[in-house]
């Protein structure tokens, strides 16, 4: 453990120096502004962010995490070749990733906020809301960034496979639930959506955000059902639930590759 | 010194990368307290036994102990090597005195460093920049001086002077001669055979993933009939080819 977070110290400046983790922050943080003075009060910015963060948030964790990854490479061979074992190197690689990128997230959406608390008050509950939800899809989606990376020797092919994977989560799913409702619309579905909405830890995030800020109109079909037969408490538990577990089961599969593995 | 336990203990090593067999049962003994060539034509499986012996590539077969302590895992061993990989690349955004602190942090310790190369290299003054704008040679230097940092028992180099100047290369090898004297094993692999002429006293010839030959470099050129090292492992090669 005294290994790992001497590790995470030292990648933390690593990262915190890196340009595109500044850059994350910087328009995360230009983007909510702009949405403050186009005349939004403080409940329409979150709306609008809704969105912002399911699609950005992933695509910036699977894309970064795995060229974090690839380009840690000779750094992870240095510390192995050193008195570090691959426990505390694989923890402290990933925390030095998710870290970073969940502070320039909550900093870039949250200070705006701050900002214009006076305006029009601020809508505490929902901006923390908000703000966990992208902090667990970039927990979730860093770690499936690294599964990707440790399955892929090839940098490209890791990449590419990053790129596809969340276009499935983010465009292909939607597709499917609705083919699915349309052919089999005349069976009970609530069980199959139930189980579809739990493989896509982006729609995991959308029902977490919809079912607390309670849009109906955007809820889309697992949303409904979602709140429909779990209400709107235990279907929060059950989402952030699942959310954690596709931190987790990729963490520990990536484990294993990585403990595995030759450098 | 040299009555202690071997630096490095392989019995019948093997290790395959998909359909290529790298290591093909490697046996091999290395003294300690002697600087050890380990030469070799490309893909002979000289980086794959080193990093085999660092723990970063696990072999498939045999058993591999590196300064008494068996290689299966655990990395408190490791203590006592210092390391100097072909071509070292470090974190891009941390500066070389970032580096060298990390290092110290991990091992913990409370011993003096060795700093003589940062001085003798005079790096000094460049080791407060960012790693990403030192030049490839400058890098290299780093890497050196890591390897010597924490006076390791057991020295591994995988050419190391491939990078380095001919006044740092000199450095370097001076280096090498003193800490043995201070009874620390060197294994270094290198293609500069003129190289080890000058340092090394066993030389191993690893040859598709076996040790073809084992001895103190003298031995290898009084049975080869060749005066300079270079000529006794072609000689070698030839032997084997017929």
């Amino acid at each position: 453990m005294r290994n790992a977070s001497r590790i995470l110290a030292y990648q933390l400046r690593d990262v915190a120096r890196n340009r595109w983790v500044i850059a994350y922050a910087v328009v995360l943080l230009v983007l909510t502004e702009a949405l403050f003075r186009l005349g939004g009060d403080a409940g329409r910015v979150l709306l609008s962010l809704l969105n912002v963060v399911l699609i950005l948030v992933p695509l910036v964790a699977l894309t970064f995490g795995t060229l974090y990854l690839y380009s840690a490479r000779e750094f992870i061979e240095m510390l192995l070749a050193q008195p570090v074992g691959r426990g505390a190197m694989f923890s402290g690689l990933w925390c030095g990733l998710a870290l970073p990128l969940s502070a320039s997230l909550v900093a870039g959406l949250g200070l705006p906020f701050l900002l214009h608390a006076g305006e029009g008050g601020l809508p505490l509950h929902s901006l923390v809301v908000l703000l966990a939800t992208g902090v667990l899809l970039t927990l979730a989606f860093t770690a499936i960034a690294f599964l990707v990376a440790l399955r892929f020797e090839d940098r490209a092919r890791g990449f590419g496979a990053a790129l596809l994977l969340w276009f499935a989560c983010a465009v292909v799913y939607d597709g499917l639930v609705l083919l699915v409702i349309a052919v089999f619309g005349d069976y009970p579905l609530e069980t199959p959506l139930l189980i579809l909405s739990l493989i896509n830890p982006l729609d995991l995030g959308r029902l977490l955000l919809l079912l607390d800020f309670d849009v109906a109109a955007l809820m889309g079909y697992t949303g409904a059902v979602f709140k429909q037969f779990l209400g709107t408490s235990l279907g929060l538990t059950v989402a952030t639930i699942a959310l954690l577990g596709w931190t987790g089961v990729p963490l520990v599969l990536g484990f294993r590759r990585f403990r595995a593995r030759d450098f | 010194m040299s009555a202690e336990r071997p630096a490095v203990d392989a019995i019948g090593l093997t290790k395959r990368f998909g359909r290529l067999e790298v290591l093909r049962g490697v046996d091999l003994t290395v003294p300690s307290g002697r600087i050890t060539g380990l030469v070799g034509p490309n893909a002979a499986g000289k980086t794959t036994f080193i990093k085999a012996l660092l723990g970063l590539v696990r072999p498939d077969g045999g058993q591999l102990r590196v300064l008494g302590h068996l290689v299966n895992g655990d990395e408190r061993y490791r203590r006592g090597i210092g390391y100097m990989p072909q071509s070292a690349r470090f974190p891009e955004n941390l500066t070389g005195s970032e580096v060298l602190d990390m290092l110290g942090d991990l091992r913990a310790t409370t011993a003096a460093r060795d700093l003589e190369l940062l001085e003798k290299f005079e790096l000094e003054d460049q080791i407060g920049k960012p790693v990403r704008t030192l030049s490839g040679g400058t890098r290299q230097k780093l890497s050196a001086v890591m390897a010597f940092l924490f006076r390791p028992d057991l020295l591994v180099l995988d050419e190391p002077t491939a990078g380095l100047d001919p006044i740092a290369s000199g450095i370097f090898k001076e280096k090498l001669l003193s800490v043995r004297a201070r009874g620390s094993s060197v294994l270094l692999a290198t293609h500069t055979l003129s190289e080890l002429d000058e340092l090394a006293d066993d030389v191993v010839f690893l040859l598709d993933g076996r040790v073809r030959f084992h001895g103190p470099t003298e031995d290898l050129k009084r049975r080869t009939g060749a005066p300079r090292l270079e000529q006794a492992i072609a000689n070698l090669m030839r032997e084997r080819a017929s």
